[in-house]
């Protein structure tokens, strides 16, 4: 299992247009992806899940991700991050 | 009279009759089903379709108001494909519920979640699954979109407007939207300044049968609502609408058109960016070119430094979005006032005179190299052209061509394409400024930044509040030290131009143009006010 940590810096959080993004690259890989919030866990896979967490500027999370294709998919997730986020 | 007040959405004044707007409510119940099978048959293909419609106001989004605001859309259909979701409706169809009364309670039970949340912005996204959740229910029961039933414009008066409902009302038959909910944020909002609709949300109104058909302002400038205004205000908000209308209209005629003053003189007019998401912006105000693109957001608010890939893609979707018009990025711009612990910048007392900008790049060469490298790659796709920040020395410029010519070898040598690229500099320092005959001499453009010049010039700090009614803009040793610049860069056909703050102070265009400069870059919202003063020049 790879486990990225991650804090929020857009000005709006994880609000719908990256989750909608999150959600098409969580998609593309086999692996399990759950974001963890303050110990509320959401499936990046659900758009409803990763926007239910409210997951503001500041915010600290962690992604796990596990599967077959894990370590191409944490790649894949810390730049997304990095670069939306 | 009643006046009300809200939240304006843009500047601007709607005069007209009221339309007071509701959704088609209909009886909703918990119905017994037995074959749950077909019940179940029935969502799914109800689901379907509305897919369907969400990729076809996406579209119309997408023709109306650009992809930015289009998204929402796509986003709408992410929804509906929403495991946790679907399997809630699901459930309840399981336990012999109809797929409307399932829909509606799954649709509402999310929708309350994101209502209590602390988070203004997710608040908004309630509106978004309720907006699904109905467009589901009104296929399962064959309710038709609502339409606007009125021969002539009118004043839409709701109690909040879901997306698909701003975008699929019919846009001729609306002067305003005013909400008695929804946000800045909201997309009725966003939507309602795409379109240039004078509109106000979170509105202290009730939503009255008797306000049907009665004339009412929607006053954006006062975020005021007054309906039945007695007959002296009327003609005086009416007065205020048509010079609003009459500037609007004057400024609207200019797309398309040419900067160019009375005796000929063309002045390209360009803008100010920080990023891909302002491209679109700077195209529907019909900007000549990106004068200044400030690749420093590429940098910030991270941990580690943007990765050659990731600013090449940055670079090359403004590029292919200009379509081969000139934009001009600028290299790292940072210093220890901003956040980037990666890049080694430790406190200093005073970061506007400290490690910054090309003095890290000369100083961090990697940095630099990878930033050169993801620019001269994307100019094949456009006319791009790299300008250095903070520039005081002949000798910087001697190192940065050293730095630039081999990062071009590097990539003639693994058969990168390239395209022509512009080299320039900053003249933001009095040091500059004061050699610009000797700068004019190593590069093919200058773009003043009258903000650092100003506060360098000046020695006031620019964020010092204390020192705002001594710090005079238009003071003459920073005219004088533009129009050096000018002159000094003309003599060795360097092209001149402002991208700081001042370019935008219409006051002193026409000193700028008697000056001889070439380009302008301001915000996307100055240019049509910018090439109407040159017009009149």
């Amino acid at each position: 299992m790879k486990s990225i940590n991650y804090t929020i810096t857009d000005e709006l959080g994880i609000h719908a247009r990256p989750a909608g993004l999150l959600v098409k690259l969580a998609g593309g890989f086999q692996s399990k992806i759950t974001i963890e919030k303050d110990g509320k866990e959401a499936d990046a896979k659900r758009i409803m899940a990763i926007m239910g967490l409210s997951a503001t500027k500041g915010t600290a999370i962690t992604v796990k991700i596990e599967g077959s294709d894990e370590s191409e998919a944490a790649k894949a997730v810390e730049d997304f991050l990095k670069a939306n986020l | 009279m009643v006046k009300c007040t809200g939240k304006g959405v843009l500047k601007g004044i709607a005069i007209g009759k009221i339309y007071v707007y509701r959704k088609k409510e209909f009886a909703l119940v918990r119905t017994q089903v037995d074959d749950i099978e077909a019940e179940l048959k029935r969502f799914d293909l109800a689901v379907d379709e509305a897919k369907n419609q969400l990729e076809t106001l996406y579209q119309e989004a997408l023709e109306t108001v650009g992809e930015k605001e289009a998204k929402i859309f796509e986003v709408h259909g992410m929804m509906l494909e929403d495991e946790g979701y679907l399997e809630d409706i699901k459930n309840m169809i399981r336990e012999n519920c109809n797929a409307e009364y399932a829909v509606k309670e799954v649709g509402s039970n999310y929708s309350q979640m994101f209502a209590a949340m602390d988070n203004e912005y997710m608040r908004a996204r309630s509106v978004d699954i309720l907006d699904i959740s109905d467009k589901v229910i009104n296929i399962l029961a064959g309710v038709g979109d609502d339409s606007i039933k009125s021969d002539e414009p009118v004043i839409l008066l709701a109690d909040d407007l879901t997306p698909s409902e701003t975008i699929s009302m019919d846009k001729d038959k609306v002067l305003a939207f005013v909400t008695i909910h929804g946000s800045a944020n909201s997309h009725t909002a966003i939507l309602a300044r795409s379109l240039n609709l004078p509109s106000l949300v979170n509105t202290d109104v009730a939503l009255l049968e008797e306000y049907q058909g009665k004339t009412a302002v929607v006053d954006g400038f006062n975020e005021e609502f007054i309906i039945n205004p007695p007959d002296d205000v009327l003609q005086e908000l009416t007065e205020k609408r048509d010079k609003w209308i009459e500037e609007t209209e004057s400024l609207k005629k200019l797309i398309g058109e040419d900067n160019v003053t009375t005796d000929g003189r063309r002045i390209n007019v360009y803008c100010n960016i920080g990023g891909v998401d302002d491209v679109e912006r700077v195209l529907e105000s019909d900007g000549g070119g990106i004068g200044l693109f400030r690749s420093e957001f590429l940098y910030l608010g991270r941990d580690t430094c943007p990765s050659e890939e990731e600013q090449f893609e940055s670079y090359k979707a403004v590029l292919e979005k200009m379509n081969g018009k000139k934009v001009i990025i600028r290299t790292l711009d940072i210093g220890a006032d901003k956040k980037a612990d990666y890049l080694g910048l430790e406190p200093e007392e005073n970061p506007a005179m400290g490690y910054r900008a090309i003095r890290i790049c000369l100083d961090q060469p990697d940095i630099f190299r990878t930033q050169l490298r993801a620019i001269y790659r994307a100019s094949a796709y456009g006319t791009a052209s790299i300008m250095f920040p903070m520039i005081i020395s002949v000798d910087e410029i001697r190192k940065i061509k050293v730095i630039v010519e081999e990062v071009k070898q590097e990539l003639r040598d693994a058969e990168i394409p390239m395209g022509e690229v512009e080299l320039g500099i900053m003249i933001e320092t009095p040091a500059a400024a004061v050699i610009s005959d000797e700068l004019a001499k190593e590069v093919e453009f200058f773009s003043i930044g009258t903000n650092d010049l100003t506060q360098y010039t000046l020695a006031i700090d620019r964020q010092n509040q204390r020192l705002e009614n001594i710090c005079d803009t238009h003071h003459p040793a920073i005219l004088r030290l533009i129009q050096m610049t000018i002159e000094n860069g003309h003599k060795e056909n360097t092209w001149v131009g402002i991208c700081g703050e001042l370019a935008s102070d219409t006051r002193l265009t026409k000193t700028f143009v008697d000056m001889g400069i070439d380009e302008l870059s301001v915000s996307p919202t100055y240019v049509l006010e910018l090439r109407k003063k040159i017009r009149e020049i």
